[in-house]
């Protein structure tokens, strides 16, 4: 209990030092929204089709952008000492990290739900949508804490780790193309990814019961499943870089 | 004394050692700090004293050996042991993008001071180290001086029994490390432990019961500093000043004199008997038709036991052999 309260008290330090950090801003925000939009322009799609490819995307990317700057920021300024001093274990830490990125994907994910609305989107399932939305934001928050147990003090290095990953599951994961679409290559391709799930869950929640190509309890169980392995991942790719950092 | 076991000792590491690849960096150094101590520890650049107070506060893991702090196995209990110490690094290393307030208030939540304490005991360190008129300011507008003072400031928020600084005053102005030299002895008086990592010989001096050197990665000496001064023989110095410049190899052949060294109008005479030397220093100008302007006898400094120690990057045989039995303290 003691150490949940801790993780807390390094949440809120992150959510105010690095909510409106220039690297958060562009590549969780700005970057995603430019992409959707090159996709979007001077296509005729269903509105409810592009809410739900923008609100997994939206997830994915705003909670996997706070993890990777807070690791080599905290290297680079030596905050990393202090925690590392501090009676907190490695999972704690990396526990506040995740919790300040999960608010943040949360809160950024209400902007397409509200635009959708604003069209005229109906929310079919608001509650399994909501689930879904807290259950990948923790999941791409431990797949950006994965990113950060990069041993450098370089943001730029680790944004650019996480980039080169982030995109081409963006486009193998139903966001832009439905997966009912997809070649059995690319399907197969699409069930590696996290992302798949969510925009699967989106679509099923927005577009309709006819819209989803999995089953709900398994873009759920997926997302869970993904969540553990990501966690656990990043904990001992932390334990071995830790040392390296400080 | 609040969440320790009874112990004597509040610091205590058994051949602790770290390895860096094929670098020995830390090489078996054993240390015991008793409760209400002040512990200096000193080395050259590299010789490993970083690298042993990282151990000893739990950053980073020895590849042997074991640390004890106040009772608690640092392996085995890491969290009990932390909670028990404040650790200000070599860097100040406040959060820039909080106030200072913020910065106190994240110590107390992750030292887990309740809410109430923590405001409390934050306005009284803000008030003691001079920063409560910034407090609500935003560390990086600080000076360094400041950020120190914050950070000391943010190691006591727990109120802990151990202290750990390593280089504390490096590079501040004259009043911030006078104010913090003085909080350490009004810390220590309340109590405290105190492991202090300084450059400054005056300072392990002037505020350590004990100090150990470190070189190599090895400790080299481990006693109070004026047992160190005194186990040092050959190190007394009679400091002379001439009307007219002398020739240095007449001092040389002095009773009792080891060197001579010239220091601006100043000459430096070593050696083992001081009251024979000055004697023979009297009669020599006298018959010289010199006339000596000053005349001082100067006992060795804990700089020149450092010196002697690490100068030459090596611990001589006669060295070790003067100072034995310290390390084994």
């Amino acid at each position: 209990m003691d150490q949940m309260r801790r993780a807390f008290a390094i949440a809120k330090k992150d959510v105010r030092i690095y909510y409106l950090n220039g690297p958060v801003v562009i590549f969780g925000i700005l970057a995603p929204a430019f992409l959707f939009l090159a996709f979007m322009i001077g296509r005729d799609l269903p509105v409810d089709f592009l809410i739900a490819g923008l609100l997994g995307m939206t997830v994915f990317f705003t909670s996997t952008s706070i993890t990777p700057v807070i690791a080599p920021t905290e290297t680079q300024t030596r905050n990393l000492e202090r925690l590392a001093a501090a009676p907190v274990s490695i999972t704690t830490i990396l526990f506040g990290d995740m919790i300040a990125s999960v608010f943040f994907g949360i809160a950024i994910s209400l902007v397409p739900i509200f635009l959708g609305v604003a069209f005229g989107v109906a929310i079919a399932h608001p509650l399994i949508l909501a689930v879904g939305i807290v259950l990948a934001a923790f999941c791409f928050s431990a797949l950006g804490l994965v990113f950060s147990s990069t041993p450098t003090s370089m943001t730029s290095t680790v944004m650019m780790i996480s980039m080169l990953t982030k995109f081409p599951l963006v486009f193998v994961s139903g966001v832009f193309i439905p997966i009912q679409e997809m070649p059995s290559w690319g399907r197969a391709l699409a069930s590696l990814s996290p992302l798949t799930y969510i925009t699967d869950l989106c679509r099923y929640c927005i577009e309709g019961t006819c819209a989803n190509y999995y089953p709900v309890p398994l873009d759920i169980c997926a997302l869970a499943v993904f969540l553990v392995i990501f966690m656990v991942t990043a904990v001992k790719l932390h334990e071995r870089s830790l040392p390296m950092r400080l | 004394m609040k969440n320790t076991k009874n112990t004597k000792n509040m610091i205590e590491a058994e051949g602790l050692t770290k390895n860096y690849g094929e670098v020995v960096a830390v090489d078996h150094i054993d240390i015991e700090v008793a409760s209400g101590e002040i512990f200096g520890f000193l080395g050259p650049n590299g010789a490993g004293k970083t690298t042993t107070v990282r151990m000893l506060t739990g950053i980073i893991r020895p590849t042997r050996g074991r640390v004890r702090i106040a009772g608690f196995d640092l392996r085995r209990d890491p969290i009990k042991a932390k909670e028990v110490m404040g650790v200000v690094p070599e860097l100040s290393n406040a959060y820039n993008g909080l106030s200072a307030w913020r910065n106190l208030q994240l110590m107390a939540e992750l030292y887990g001071v309740p809410a109430k304490d923590a405001k409390a005991r934050a306005e009284e360190l803000l008030v003691r180290f001079g920063l409560h008129d910034r407090k609500d300011h935003r560390t990086k507008t600080f000076s360094k001086g400041m950020k120190q003072r914050l950070v000391i400031a943010m190691s006591l928020m727990s109120d802990p029994e151990i202290l750990f600084l390593d280089e504390p005053t490096s590079g501040l102005d004259v009043l911030s490390a006078r104010m913090i030299k003085e909080v350490l002895r009004e810390l220590n008086n309340e109590g405290k432990t105190i492991f202090l990592t300084t450059h400054y010989m005056e300072e392990a001096n002037q505020l350590c019961n004990r100090v150990a050197i470190i070189n190599h990665g090895k400790i080299a000496a481990v006693d109070s500093p004026e047992k160190l001064k005194a186990r040092m023989g050959g190190l007394g110095r009679v400091e002379v000043s001439f009307d007219t410049p002398v020739d240095s190899s007449d001092l040389r052949r002095l009773s009792g004199v080891t060197d001579v060294r010239a220091s601006g109008d100043k000459t430096y005479l070593y050696t083992d008997e001081p009251g024979r030397t000055i004697q023979h220093l009297v009669d020599c100008c006298r018959s010289g038709g010199m006339e000596i302007v000053t005349l001082n006898t100067l006992t060795p400094t804990l700089e020149d036991v450092f010196i002697k120690l690490t100068g030459d990057g090596e611990v001589s045989v006669g060295d070790a052999n003067a100072l034995e039995g310290a390390a084994n303290k």
